[in-house]
């Protein structure tokens, strides 16, 4: 099963290889990972999809990323009200002629071309994985040069329901 | 101390500068650091002109090889709960304390590993004898450091000592860039020394409303049954455990590393369980309805196939780190916290007895039907026999580092243990080559006390060129040699499961190793039948210094009782007849 995982790290070397190296050696599977800074100085945060077996095996990792020093906080908010977002850059084979069509096909998705040239396209993406995936697939006739994508970054809502009903892990598409 | 007057009087007329080096030394000393293991080299010559300084400050013990001072060390911190504390060179000075370092982690052993590096201004290009020692010891310490800012130094020794010898313990290493070491600070300096571990807080106090579930959980028992690990040593709590198992007559098993943390002659006391453990401890565990772990990780070689352990048990799980509760055995009552803090809060508990007579009765019964067991032969000797008689010489109060094999669960079952922090073994990686140079580390730590290194013919020459290091400082450690010509455990295996196709587990030559503790002027002594071992006992353990002793034992004995690999802690063999 995919999980989304949180984690508040500090900025100190050594952290990210920490983290990684963790997760090898527990032999958890990293769909992706993405990092950036936050807003409070020398803390960055970590999002990870994993694919781990069972719930066991997840609580293991979370407790293990926990025990790090630098890890200040480790959360799984898959089930939780969360917004959660990719960013994919598509580099595709085009030509003038083609470019009404796929700005058609792109528009949906509230996608932008952001380079073009004689022969190729560029088309930014953000949104949840699922949608990424769709608008890949919709392109992939086209011919895909290129594609390189963030991995998921996620937070939990301002207001969280009451229902616990795990509806939400249709985000991870 | 005419050398010390010396000294100062040197440093006074060249009034050399302070350097980091200096900062990293006093920092140590801040610590209360006593003893330290070091092994010099190109990157670590600046902290090694540091401690030439500091020479007067702490003993400083050099090790003829970085494994040696590494298992120095963890033989130090085990039996002194103070961190052991080694320094090395780049490089391979650095990759020659990786199994040490692994040792620690995995035995939550606290050390402190100081490295040199390269200068930082080669890190990253492939400089003369540098490695990536961040990366590669990340996996196994409990956390790392490369210096970047010489300021930041007071603070990062700090912190080391301070995460190495709290919560779970274990190693921390600190890599020294050698610019770091040789940068010329201002005498004035003034150190920040605050921690700053915001992500830090193990947690002690365990969680009340759990303490009150296992307390029922106990009133409610009818085959309970207290499991004693590490944990409690580690927490001190050997008073309280006592305590606790006898106000609630509870039988107790121990794992390999909890030996001594209950006393093994107690009543109560059911022996060693898992892979090599007692039938009466490993029974118990199989049946019983309550399991009360106490600062036992649930290691595999304890527990057997997981499926047949404690499978008809509420399982109480004490253990300060919250991810071993519930990693392998599934958990009923999880407390995180400190033994000590935990027992002390369960002792306030007014809990009812339990109702279990018939289940003391069983295992009064268990022990006397069923236990350790071996045939002595008439006049030659083999290794449990060994052990035995050397219990009886040191009347069960030495201290007793093991290597790995054979020997090591000969001693866990035949040296009974009561007292804590008297039992020094690598269990959990298993390392051979451990034993000798950890009891160097413990006759440090406890100058007055008899250390005892029970190793094998195959271990001891792993690790024996430290036999220098008691001939420097004329430690009076006794080694004893349990000598079976082979690599016994891995002989016994091949034995037993592989159609005794002895592939490279039998020595066909072998040092003399008499001559060889000679040659470092330590008395040595070869001892073939019972009569000349149990003649030369009073001989090795009246005798001031050190004594080497090699005993030759039948190559062909095995260690039982024993579980195989996958099976059940039902299913042992070699259980007596
Ligand atoms: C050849 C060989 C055979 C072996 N056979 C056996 C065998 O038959 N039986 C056996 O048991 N072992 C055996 N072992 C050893 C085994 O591999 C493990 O090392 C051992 O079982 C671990 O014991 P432990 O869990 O008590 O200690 P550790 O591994 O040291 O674990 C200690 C636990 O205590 C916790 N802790 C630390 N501080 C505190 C505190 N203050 N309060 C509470 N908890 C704390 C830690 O978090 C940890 O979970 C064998 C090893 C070898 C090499
Ligand atoms: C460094 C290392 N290498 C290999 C092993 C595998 N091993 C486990 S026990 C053993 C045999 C030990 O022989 P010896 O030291 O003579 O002790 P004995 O079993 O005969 O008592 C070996 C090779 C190990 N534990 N550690």
């Amino acid at each position: 099963m995919k999980r989304i995982i949180t984690a508040t790290v500090r900025n100190r070397s050594g952290v990210l290889n920490r983290v990684t190296s963790l997760l090898q050696r527990r032999q958890f599977n990293i769909e992706s990972i993405s990092v950036g800074r936050t807003e409070t100085e020398g803390m960055s945060k970590m999002t990870f999809v994993v694919d781990v077996e069972d719930f066991q095996k997840l609580e293991q990792v979370t407790k293990q990323l926990n025990k790090q020093i630098d890890v200040i906080k480790v959360s799984d908010i898959t089930d939780k009200a969360i917004v959660a977002r990719e960013l994919a850059l598509i580099k595709i084979v085009s030509n003038s002629q083609l470019r009404a069509e796929i700005q058609g096909i792109i528009e949906p998705f509230r996608a932008t071309i952001i380079d073009v040239s004689k022969d190729s396209l560029s088309i930014q993406v953000t949104g949840k994985p699922d949608k990424v995936e769709a608008l890949i697939e919709l392109l992939k006739p086209y011919g895909i040069k290129e594609l390189a994508r963030t991995g998921l970054t996620a937070f939990v809502r301002g207001h969280q329901p009451n229902t616990q009903d795990g509806s939400f892990q249709s985000l991870l598409g | 101390m005419e050398r010390s007057q010396k000294q100062e009087q040197s440093a006074a007329e060249t009034k050399e500068p302070k350097t980091g080096a200096d900062l990293l030394v006093e920092s140590l000393i801040n610590e209360g650091v006593e003893t330290l293991f070091g092994y010099p080299g190109g990157a670590a010559l600046p902290i090694f002109d540091a401690l030439y300084k500091a020479q007067n400050s702490f003993d400083q013990i050099l090790a003829r090889h970085e494994q040696g001072s590494i298992h120095a060390a963890e033989g130090y911190a085990r039996v002194s709960g103070k961190p052991g504390v080694v320094v090395a060179t780049s490089g391979p000075g650095a990759t020659n304390l990786v199994t040490g370092i692994a040792d620690a982690m995995i035995d939550s052993l606290p050390l402190i590993v100081i490295t040199g590096q390269v200068a930082q201004g080669v890190i990253g290009t492939d400089a003369f004898q540098e490695v990536d020692v961040m990366g590669v010891t990340t996996p196994i310490t409990k956390h790392n450091y490369q210096v970047r800012d010489v300021k930041d130094l007071p603070r990062i020794v700090k912190e080391a000592f301070h995460i190495a010898t709290t919560g779970r313990p274990g190693p921390v290493l600190i890599d020294m860039p050698k610019d770091i070491s040789a940068e010329v600070i201002e005498a004035e300096f003034q150190a920040n020394v605050e921690l700053d571990l915001p992500g830090y807080q193990p947690t002690t106090k365990p969680n009340p409303l759990q303490t009150k579930k296992l307390a029922e959980a106990i009133g409610n028992a009818k085959k309970p049954v207290l499991l004693t690990g590490a944990g409690i040593l580690f927490a001190e709590a050997s008073e309280q455990v006592r305590e606790f198992a006898e106000k609630y007559s509870l039988p107790v098993a121990s794992t390999l590393l909890g030996l001594g943390a209950f006393p093994g002659d107690h009543p109560l006391f059911m022996g060693m369980a898992g892979m090599h453990g007692t039938y009466t401890s490993n029974t118990a565990l199989y049946e019983c309805d309550l399991l009360i772990n106490i600062g036992a990780r649930f290691d595999d070689r304890l527990t057997g196939k997981l499926t047949s352990f404690a499978p008809n048990a509420t399982v109480a799980h004490i253990d300060i780190d919250p991810a071993e509760i519930g990693k392998n055995v599934p958990t009923d009552i999880p407390i995180v916290g400190d033994a000590k803090e935990a027992l002390t809060k369960l002792l306030t508990h007014d809990i009812k007895q339990p109702e279990h007579d018939e289940w003391l009765v069983q295992i009064h019964e268990n022990k006397e039907n069923y236990p350790l067991w071996f045939n002595t032969p008439d006049q030659e000797m083999i290794g449990q026999w060994v052990i035995k008689k050397v219990h009886e010489a040191t009347k069960g109060n030495a201290i007793v580092t093991t290597d790995v094999g054979q020997h090591q669960m000969w001693t866990a079952q035949y040296y009974t243990f009561t007292q804590p922090d008297r039992w020094v073994s690598s269990g959990g990686l298993g390392t051979m080559g451990f034993g000798f140079p950890a009891a160097i580390g413990a006759q440090l730590a406890k100058p007055d006390d008899t250390v005892v290194a029970i190793v094998g013919d195959g271990g001891f020459q792993m690790t024996l060129q430290e036999l220098s290091i008691l001939q420097e400082k004329g430690l009076p450690v006794k080694v004893i040699i349990v000598n079976n010509q082979a690599l016994g455990m891995v002989r016994q295996w091949q034995e037993a499961f592989y159609s005794e196709r002895y592939s490279q587990s039998i020595f066909s030559i072998q040092p003399d190793f008499v001559k060889l503790a000679e040659s470092y002027n330590i008395k040595g002594m070869q001892l073939k039948t019972q009569d000349e071992f149990i003649k030369a006992l009073p001989e090795i353990f009246n005798y001031e210094g050190p004594v080497v002793v090699d005993a030759r034992v039948l190559q062909q004995e095995n260690v039982f009782p024993m579980i195989a690999p996958g099976s059940g802690i039902n299913e042992m063999i070699g259980v007596k007849p």
